[in-house]
């Protein structure tokens, strides 16, 4: 795994830097973090550090959330050992909220192990990834960013609309993938490239220049760039 | 929560001792600017006619008359750029924005002194 972690995003303010200069940035409650479980070649198939963020109260998490994290008394279990199967590693922490696999090789990591802010110290830019503010059923010029049509000169009652969607007697039907109005947002969406303006491993804080997709209070995942240059 | 934290990294910046100063002052704005590796103070002397934003984020705008054009500077409260405000007359206003400021010239841009009582004794 590359350099990681989950957040929370909090909001956004300004801060000064050195020159004097505002500079806009996001705050991201991010971590700590706990290694939940690891993903290797031989068992399946591919490579990734598996990442819990947030406790869930033992007592609203389910049976499953709970024995991911802690071994848990089974009959089960009871019988797999006996028949010598050894189970896989348990962090050992409480259930965990949001659980996110980042891909790349898992040397140097082991479950259990905490995963704070300070492991994005050095790094100058991140990639964060979240689900964008869900817009609902929107129209093409909030979609598409088109023009709509004129407000006067006999345009009546269409003012928003797209306009034309197609060609004529040939091909006689709207192109697939036409832009036309629709769902818009919610999406997984990556900004890329964000410089990191601070952190604060006291608090938990990370702050990125410019915005982060999704709302106050949704959850994040912070990556080192993989932008070069 | 999350304000609380926004509160938290915005404190970063605030100054240690707020600057006093209020909408209608004449102010002697100080600011710290860099020519080529030196920094030196200029100063920019106007009305502030507003004060908008809260917290870290806070503004004002400051407006002055030079060569008959009026100009008006926006600076934010608690930028490290602002060394200090030396505040010069203080005038009785009535309101929170002196936007109508921008519409008088001559005599009329004049606002009334406010003198503060002195209670001695």
């Amino acid at each position: 795994m590359g350099k990681g972690i989950l957040g929370r995003k909090v909001g956004m303010t300004q801060v000064f830097d050195e020159g004097g200069n505002a500079v806009p940035v996001t705050v991201i409650q991010a971590g700590p973090c706990h290694v939940v479980q690891l993903r290797t070649v031989d068992r399946d198939g591919y490579e990734a550090v598996q990442l819990g963020f947030q406790d869930r109260p033992r007592r609203l998490a389910s049976r499953s959330e709970r024995g991911h994290v802690a071994q848990l008394e089974s009959k089960r279990q009871k019988a797999r050992a006996a028949a010598g199967v050894a189970s896989s590693a348990k962090a050992g922490c409480e259930p965990k909220r949001w659980i996110r696999e980042l891909r790349g090789p898992v040397e140097g990591y082991q479950v259990g192990q905490e995963i704070a802010v300070d492991t994005l110290a050095e790094v100058a830019a991140v990639d964060v990834t979240g689900v964008s503010i869900g817009r609902g059923y929107a129209g093409p010029m909030r979609r598409h960013n088109f023009s709509g049509q004129r407000a006067s000169h006999g345009v009546k009652k269409v003012h928003r609309h797209p306009g034309g969607t197609g060609c004529s007697a040939f091909p006689s039907r709207v192109m697939k993938g036409t832009k036309m109005a629709g769902r818009l947002g919610g999406s997984r969406v990556t900004a890329r490239n964000l410089k990191v303006v601070r952190v604060d491993l006291e608090h938990n804080l990370l702050l990125v220049r410019g915005a982060v997709p999704g709302p106050t209070g949704a959850f994040v995942v912070v990556r080192e760039t993989n932008k070069v240059g | 929560m999350d304000q609380k934290l926004i509160e938290l990294v915005e404190s970063v910046h605030h100054r240690k001792e707020p600057l006093q100063f209020a909408v209608g002052d004449l102010v002697d704005v100080h600011t710290k600017i860099m020519e080529g590796d030196k920094e030196r103070i200029q100063i920019y002397s106007g009305t502030v006619i507003s004060r908008s934003g809260s917290r870290g984020r806070e503004m004002f705008t400051v407006r002055r008359i030079v060569a008959g054009e009026g100009v008006e500077r926006k600076f934010p409260v608690h930028s490290p750029r602002i060394d200090k405000i030396v505040v010069k007359r203080s005038s009785v206003v009535r309101r929170a924005k002196l936007f109508f400021l921008r519409d008088r010239v001559g005599k009329s841009v004049r606002l009334k002194e406010r003198r503060e009582k002195t209670v001695e004794k």
